[in-house]
């Protein structure tokens, strides 16, 4: 039997709350499906199985917040055989439960906090959809009670504010103890996309970053004219909706870049830099309203730059609704970040830790620039590198953004 | 002297009575201001509420019109931006759609299109409503129709207090307000304090107070909501009643903190329910205070048909006391 855990979506996450079950007991899942949804400080996080198996039962409710790592649910591998026909059988050697995530470790757990109190009831968890009175829900969050213990005298069932009141045994104006810490009143809730929150969380990583990596930043100026001429005569076949930005040819360079410069892909973890086979490059995204998260687009280097438009596209649709995989939070090796047609020219980045590198890119303008021993106008972006210098050094580094320069001259190679 | 002698006690009268001492007063205490409309001079109105101030004001201050509501309007509205302060006094808000050129596209906007260098500090009266078997032509509660219009402003008085306290404030309003008597109070008779005055034209008020459910109406719909309310009080439901006296701006505030400590709520409005005044006041409880409800909202509006000739047919087309128990037992799940 192994266990479903609340995830590790980066290595500030010390919980989560799950806000919503897509499947339940008894459904089959693979490896990759979307099974819940956690909210974070990122907001509401979908959050892929580990797994293969099938859902044996869920271990917490809708609405609690739990620490990383708790359990929330147990699935069952296909061959593990069912409890009750295995009576005679040794119980199932208690395998140590995978680690679900191939996150950050499990952060530090100050305090080691119960989950939620164990349910009175039988699980039946409230089936998505039964009828709650938006007041009853919200005394029910407030208080930590269980919907699912509680019987609706409303029409048809509906669970009303008294119901919940009946529950705690109290007139609601009596004021209660605080119930189990998990329980403890939360700000009210907030849909998708938590802002406040995301600027918490962006300033304990930013300020972690500064604080604890030793960054160096190098600048290069690149013709990116090949690219443009490139791109609008292959743009010109295509649809609008398929067109491509240059930005995609941006990232795909830095990811092959990447592969060829171990040292500016992957994490520095208790002080040592473990490089990442993999090249997943996280792309930072402006929030509308004040909020910047950096999710990753996954295997860059290996992807086609259709393939890579279309997730880019889909990717930033998604963080905007703030519909962010699990996958995609927590395990970006390297970041790209740029400020667009935004008008600046470069940016220096801050690493997003544990990572180790981010490039940045401003916008495209045209320059004198001498070709050939003339002077002509050309397209230039200027790139820059942030880089953890426990890692790598400034030679590394030029090397690094002098291939990806060198990678945009031949934009039909990437 | 007269007010001395007032100060220590109250004074039996009729709605109508306090909507002509609002109009002495502000005739006396401002000399910009005069009333105009059809028939308010020597026939002392349509309902009669100027009937005597001809004699006191004479023809200057007091002035009847041609039956043009489109001209008159707009002369009113004139009169304003050239800096007088005068009452139109539109017969009904029937007639008012013969001046909504003049309301909606001259007097609402004219601040904005002048860019701020004119202002259009008039008040147009006008009486709204059904139950008196006038027919469809003359029964439309209209008045949810102008609180959808930005620049002016809608004020429904329900009571003696603010019949009487409503137009002074009205009238030091820098834009257009609107104020609509409902036919039914003209002859409702009640104590008004002899000092009555000035009220304030923004919030709304707790009629009665109540923790089960909140009940928001305002003008004539207020008494048959508060008949209702006594009902409820006899079954064990103690119902709070809101009257939002201002139907543009509306006091979300004071909505909000009744929904906020009863958590369900049913809003009572004459006008007819697609699109109304009663929809409006709906959403804005489900946006700014739905994690308090505890039930569905309910409204009692006007059934959807020109309102009825026949007493019985009328009675039954706009909101009733039976109608509004009935809404707010289902709104508790008690019918």
């Amino acid at each position: 039997m192994a266990e479903f855990r609340m995830p590790s979506l980066g290595a500030d996450m010390e919980a989560g709350t799950l806000v919503q079950w897509l499947v339940k007991p008894g459904d089959r899942v693979k490896h990759g499906d979307i099974i819940a949804v956690v909210e974070t400080q990122k907001g509401a996080i979908e959050i892929e199985s580990f797994q293969t198996g099938q859902i044996e039962k869920f271990l917490v409710d809708v609405g609690t917040k739990v620490p990383v790592g708790t359990p929330l649910a147990e699935i069952r591998a296909e061959s593990e055989a069912k409890p009750a026909a295995a009576a005679a059988v040794p119980p199932p050697p208690k395998a140590p439960a995978e680690k679900p995530a191939p996150a950050a470790p499990p952060p530090v757990q100050a305090p080691v906090r119960p989950p939620s109190p164990p349910p009175v009831a039988p699980p039946t968890p409230v089936a998505a959809g039964a009828r709650t009175s938006p007041a009853a829900r919200r005394l029910a969050e407030e208080r930590g009670i269980d919907l699912s213990t509680i019987t609706g005298s409303g029409p048809q069932g509906a669970i009303t504010y008294a119901d919940v009141e009946r529950r705690l045994g109290a007139p609601a104006a009596v004021p209660e103890k605080k119930r189990a810490p998990a329980a403890a009143p939360e700000k009210k809730r907030a849909p998708a996309l938590n802002l406040y929150a995301m600027r918490t969380a962006i300033a304990a990583a930013m300020a972690r970053s500064k604080r604890e990596i030793p960054h160096y930043y190098l600048e290069h100026q690149v013709d990116v004219t090949p690219c443009e001429q490139w791109l609008a005569q292959k743009n010109a076949t295509l649809p609008p909706d398929a067109r491509l930005l240059i930005g995609v040819l941006a990232l795909k360079a830095v990811a092959l870049a990447a592969r060829r410069f171990p040292a500016f892909n992957g994490f520095y973890r208790d002080n040592k830099f473990e490089p990442s086979e993999a090249v997943h490059v996280g792309v930072a995204i402006a929030i509308r309203g004040g909020g910047l998260t950096a999710p990753a687009l996954h295997d860059v280097d290996r992807l086609t730059l259709d393939e890579l438009m279309a997730r880019m596209r889909d990717l930033i649709q998604r963080t905007r609704a703030g519909r962010i995989r699990s996958s995609e939070i927590a395990d970006p090796t390297i970041t790209v970040s740029s400020l667009g047609e935004r008008g600046v020219e470069a940016l220096y980045g801050i690493i997003y830790p544990p990572q180790v590198a981010i490039v940045g890119f401003g916008k495209v303008v045209v320059r004198p620039w001498v070709i050939d021993g003339a002077i002509g106008p050309r397209s230039v972006v200027t790139m820059t590198l942030a880089a953890d210098h426990r890692v790598s050094d400034g030679h590394a580094g030029a090397l690094f953004l002098a291939e990806i320069g060198r990678l945009l001259q031949e934009p039909d190679k990437l | 002297m007269q007010q001395q002698i007032a100060r220590s006690g109250t004074l039996e009268m009729t709605y109508r009575e306090a909507v002509k001492q609002a109009i002495r007063d502000a005739i006396k205490r401002d000399e910009r201001v005069f009333l105009m409309g059809e028939d308010v001079g020597r026939y002392g109105g349509c309902y009669a509420v100027s009937k005597g101030l001809l004699d006191e004001f004479g023809p200057e201050r007091i002035r009847d019109t041609p039956l043009s509501e489109s001209g008159f309007t707009g002369a009113g509205i004139g009169a304003a931006m050239a800096g007088l302060r005068p009452i139109v006094e539109v017969m009904t808000v029937n007639f008012s759609l013969l001046a909504l050129d003049q309301i909606v596209n001259t007097a609402a906007t004219v601040r904005h299109m002048s860019g701020n260098q004119f202002g259009v500090p008039v008040v147009i009266r006008m009486a709204t409503g059904a139950g008196k078997q006038l027919a469809a032509q003359h029964s439309h509660s209209l008045e949810g129709w102008y609180a959808h219009i930005p620049g002016i402003k809608v004020l429904a008085p329900a009571t003696l207090e603010d019949a009487r306290g409503m137009l002074w404030t009205a009238l030091q309003d820098p834009d257009p307000v609107l104020i609509f008597e409902n036919v039914m109070l003209y002859n409702m008779s009640g104590k008004l304090a002899a000092d009555a005055g000035p009220v304030d034209i923004d919030k709304a008020a707790v009629r009665r107070p109540g923790r089960d459910i909140s009940l928001i109406t305002y003008g004539g719909s207020l008494w048959k909501t508060l008949e209702a309310a006594t009902t409820l009080a006899g079954e064990g439901i103690e119902a709070e009643v809101i009257d939002l006296r201002s139907l543009r701006p509306l006091d979300d505030a004071t909505i909000m903190a009744s929904v906020g400590k009863t958590r369900r709520a049913v809003v009572i409005d004459e006008g007819w329910r697609s699109g109304s005044l009663a929809a409006e006041v709906g959403m804005r409880i489900v946006e700014q205070a739905f994690w308090s409800l505890d039930g569905p909202l309910g409204r009692v509006c006007s059934e959807e048909v020109p309102i009825p000739y026949p007493a019985h047919l009328e009675n039954a087309a706009i909101p009733q006391a039976d109608k509004i128990v009935a809404a707010a037992k289902a709104a508790l799940s008690k019918a």
